[in-house]
This record gives structure tokens, C-alpha cells and sequence, in this order.
């Protein structure tokens, strides 16, 4: 489904931030990617989104070749994809409700299908009761929940979370996690980038550990290692 | 399609409504544009209005000499307002020009004493003359100082005016081309004083266009909303404008009608309301959405 063949990146002046990439991930996985900041995990997922284009090397997501597709045709491909960061990236001028709404809305899809949608996903992730609730009258945590509710409402094959939990304390990042791999049982795959030990560790679920750029291990059940 | 263009209203007006300050801001930078554009236009109003009051005071007579006939004069008359440059011409007997005389003079004694002493009436008849333009005085000159129509005529006035006309008309032309050019220059200022304020309003929304982009949203429903929100912003800007100037036409009409007689300043807005509602209207939602149209591209970029 996904798939990185021999890619690097490099960023004029900054040094090289993937070096020489090939791994492959298979629908329906959960896999971590692990690292400190600045190993390359993030820059793995701004290829993938196609938010930037590698130096070298090619990148596939399902039929698309994404470092490919032209700028008019990303918003399309994105809707394959949902995204949760560390910042959260909610639309402050419209409240919980809305911004799940609105993932929905781009995909043109009809206004009695969402209405029938979003509560339903906002009341999985436990917010049924904050849907008018703008991102500034939520806590961090909340926010998170509607960030996801937002990134698996349209049924993407794959949700991306960048270090979710960055800026989370343990509890919330707890039930972060949680929910991620509620939404990988229900058959969505998984891309969760992380630098929590913690959370690597409670998954035992496959992990990519990466350094400098580079891929230094890929362990079905992995642990957190650090080199 | 229709889904997506409603969604694009929906969401403008919401954001409209939900940037309280930053759309209220913005659109006191519009009025104030608009304020600055509507008085251009009353400006130009009142340039014309006093070019061409001045220049219906410019003319120039003909002096026939007093053995003259009428018929003569008469189809002088005919000759003249055959020529293309030529406005009106009026014809003024010696019986007529007398009266006038009578009239401007009768506060003074010694003057009506004195033409009642007179035998005969000493005045001569004329022909008063008027051109389409003011530079044109100098050609209808010349056809009167022809030989054919020397022996009849005594003077011509141009002659005796002639700088005074000519600067007159320079003055005429100068304000017109001048108040064209300031008009011009005022009215792109406005514009890129709102074209400023729209790319800010914009660049404060730039890491939501991020957002949009990153969810999946194409480039019309990232755009058509800013758009929608520039044409509110325009048109309430347009409306609010007009309503700033109304009173202060109201108040400074009179004023001007003194200057001017001709010019009824506050009837001429009233009249030409729709108009002029029309032209702010399409200046201010023109460009609004021209504004965000080009502000919001750059952040459409990946």
C-alpha cells in the first residue's frame, strides 16, 4: 500500500534528511516510527502527503505514485489520507462540529450524510457533548480527539498521526493512542511517528527506528531502542 | 458543482460573520477608499460643472457699423451658424442694445442725461457668438475679419480679449485634464490601499489555508470563500461610503451653488444615487474579490 523505494531528501544548505530509503507497508498495519527529532520521521510523512517532493528515489500510496501527481490533483489524493499532528491544525473559526464537518465538505459529499456522520464520530472519540465547542474552549487532548475525528470521518485507507501526542501529558496520551488503535482495528492502516518510549512500548506493534536519515531498524513487535 | 458553490457562500459568510475585527477593520480601510473614490467622482461633478460655466461666459461680439441693415446682419447671422464651431449665435438690434445700456445705467443721471440729449441712438447692433470650444474662438475670428465682411463690421471683441479667452480657455482645459489625471492617480491608491489590507486579512489566515489544503480541500473551496468574504467586504464598504458623503453633499451644496450657479450638488446626487451606488459597488466588491482572488494564490502553492 505503501511503499518508499530508495528515497532521499535533501534540503539546500541543511544537509540530507533521508538517506538511501526502501520499506514497504502492508494495508492494515499499525507501524511506529521512532527516532528523535530530527532522524527524518517527519520528512517521511511530508512525502507521503505530498507536501514535498524527494530529492531521489520514488514514493507509492495504493495507485498513486505520489511524488508524481500534479498540484491541482493533491487535494483529491489527500482525501485518501488522514492527517493528526503534534499542533493539532484545527480551524479556529469553526467549532468542533465544523471541522470534522469540513473534511467531509471538501469531498463534496451530501449535507444529510454529514449531519448523520459527524455526531457519530464525535461521540467515538467521547466529544458528543463539546460539538459546538470551539477549538479555543477545548484542552489540548480534546483537541486531539477532534483532530482525529476529522482525519478518519471520511473512511481514509491510511491516518498519519505526527507525534501526536507531542504536546500531551500522559493520561491524554494515553487515550490518544487508544484511539488510534481503534481506528487500525476497524481496518484503517497506520502511521504513528513518535519519539515516546512509552507509547512504542504499550503498542508492541511493528516499529521502524530511525536515525540520521536512515532506517537502523524494522522489527515486527518492536521495542523502543535507541542506538 | 451546486454543493460546492454553496458550501463556498456558506462558508464565506460565516467567516465574514466569525473574523469579527479583522472584517470590521478591513472594511473601514474599504470605506474609507470608496469615501475617498466617491468624492473623486463628485470632484469631477463639480470640475465640469464649473469648466462649463466658464466657459458660457466666454463669447465674442460683433460691432456692425450703424449703416448697417438689418437684412445684412441677419444673414451674416445665417453664415455663421452654418460653421461647425460655432454654439449660438444671438443678434442684438441697436433699439435692443440701447435698452440694455438703459438699464445698466439707470442709476446714473448724468449718463441717461446724457443719451437723452442724443438725436440718434449711438449705439451699433451686434451679433454675440459662442463656440462649441474655446479654442475655437480664434478661427471664428478670422472668418469675421474676412475682406467679404469688412466693410459692415466695425470690431470684433476677440481681438480686444484675445489673451484673456485664450487663458481662460487654458484654464478650462487644465482643470479638466488635471482633475482627470488626480482622479486617476487618487483612485489607484485607493485601490492598492485595499489591495494591501486584503493581503493581510489574508496572511492572517495563511496557516488555515494550510489546514484546508492538508484535509483535502481543492483550491475554488479554499479560495471561493475569501472571495465571497473581499465582495462582502466591498459591498458593505460601498454602502456605508455612501451614506459618510450624503450629508456632507447635503452641506456643502449651497455653498457651491454660489460659486456655480448652475450646479445643484445635492440634487445631482440624489438623482444619480443608483448610479453612483452602482459605480462604488462595482469599485468596492470589484475589487474585494480581485484582492483575495490574487492574495489567497500564493498560499495555494503545495
Amino acid at each position: 500500500m505503501i511503499v518508499f523505494q530508495g528515497v532521499s531528501k535533501h534540503y539546500e544548505g541543511h544537509g540530507s534528511a533521508l538517506e538511501d530509503m526502501s520499506f514497504e507497508i502492508d494495508p492494515g498495519e499499525f507501524v511506529s516510527l521512532a527516532g528523535r527529532s530530527g532522524a527524518g520521521k517527519s520528512t517521511i510523512i511530508k512525502l507521503l502527503i505530498g507536501e514535498e517532493k524527494p530529492s531521489k528515489g520514488r514514493v507509492f500510496f495504493g495507485q498513486y505514485e505520489v511524488n508524481k501527481i500534479h498540484d491541482s490533483d493533491l487535494p483529491a489524493f489527500r482525501r485518501h489520507i488522514g492527517v493528526v499532528f503534534q499542533d493539532f491544525r484545527l480551524l479556529p473559526t469553526k467549532n468542533a462540529y465544523e471541522n470534522v464537518a469540513f473534511a467531509l465538505e471538501v469531498a463534496g459529499r451530501p449535507q444529510r450524510e454529514i449531519a448523520e456522520l459527524v455526531p457519530q464520530v464525535l461521540d467515538m472519540v467521547g466529544l458528543g457533548d463539546k460539538m459546538t465547542n470551539f477549538p479555543n474552549e477545548l484542552s489540548g487532548g480534546e483537541r486531539q480527539r477532534v483532530a482525529i475525528a476529522r482525519a478518519m470521518i471520511h473512511r481514509p485507507e491510511v491516518v498519519i498521526a505526527d507525534e501526536p501526542t507531542g504536546n500531551l501529558d500522559p493520561f491524554h496520551t494515553f487515550e490518544i493512542v487508544k484511539l488510534l488503535e481503534k481506528i487500525n482495528q476497524l481496518g484503517t492502516t497506520v502511521v504513528l511517528a513518535t519519539h515516546d518510549k512509552e507509547v512504542i512500548n504499550s503498542l508492541e506493534r511493528r516499529v521502524i527506528t530511525l536515525d540520521k536519515g536512515r532506517i537502523v531498524r524494522d522489527e515486527q513487535k518492536g521495542k523502543y531502542i535507541l542506538v | 458543482m451546486f454543493t460546492i458553490i454553496s458550501r463556498i457562500f456558506h462558508f464565506g459568510f460565516k467567516n465574514f460573520w466569525r473574523n469579527g475585527w479583522l472584517s470590521t477593520a478591513t472594511i473601514a480601510i474599504m470605506t474609507l477608499s470608496l469615501f475617498v473614490f466617491m468624492n473623486l467622482i463628485m470632484f469631477g461633478v463639480v470640475t465640469r460643472a464649473a469648466a462649463s460655466s466658464i466657459q458660457d461666459k466666454i463669447d465674442i461680439s460683433v460691432y456692425f457699423t450703424t449703416n448697417t441693415s438689418e437684412d445684412q446682419i441677419l444673414s451674416i447671422q445665417q453664415s455663421l451658424q452654418s460653421l461647425s464651431e460655432v454654439k449660438s449665435v444671438d443678434y442684438i438690434s441697436r433699439d435692443q442694445a440701447l435698452a440694455i445700456f438703459q438699464e445698466n445705467h439707470a442709476n446714473d443721471p448724468t449718463i441717461s442725461q446724457a443719451i437723452n440729449e442724443l438725436a440718434t441712438n449711438p449705439l451699433e447692433a451686434s451679433l454675440n457668438v459662442k463656440a462649441n470650444d474655446p479654442s475655437q474662438y480664434g478661427a471664428i475670428a478670422d472668418y469675421l475679419n474676412s475682406a467679404s465682411l469688412s466693410p459692415y463690421i466695425d470690431s470684433v471683441s476677440y481681438t480686444q480679449n484675445q489673451d484673456v479667452i485664450d487663458r481662460l480657455a487654458k484654464i478650462v482645459r487644465n482643470v479638466q485634464t488635471g482633475g482627470f489625471a488626480l482622479t486617476i492617480l487618487l483612485a489607484i491608491i485607493a485601490g492598492l490601499v485595499v489591495y494591501n489590507t486584503v493581503r493581510l486579512a489574508i496572511y492572517s489566515n495563511r496557516e488555515e489555508i494550510g489546514i484546508m489544503r492538508v484535509v483535502g480541500a481543492s483550491n475554488s473551496l479554499v479560495r471561493g470563500p475569501y472571495v465571497v468574504e473581499g465582495m462582502i467586504w466591498g459591498g458593505i464598504g460601498a454602502i456605508v461610503s455612501l451614506l459618510l458623503i450624503a450629508p456632507g453633499v447635503y452641506f456643502v451644496s449651497p455653498y457651491l451653488n454660489e460659486f456655480i450657479p448652475s450646479l445643484n450638488m445635492f440634487q445631482y446626487f440624489y438623482t444619480h444615487l443608483a448610479q453612483l451606488l452602482l459605480y462604488a459597488l462595482l469599485f468596492g466588491v470589484g475589487i474585494g474579490s480581485f484582492s483575495s482572488f490574487f492574495a489567497v494564490r500564493r498560499y495555494l502553492r503545495n
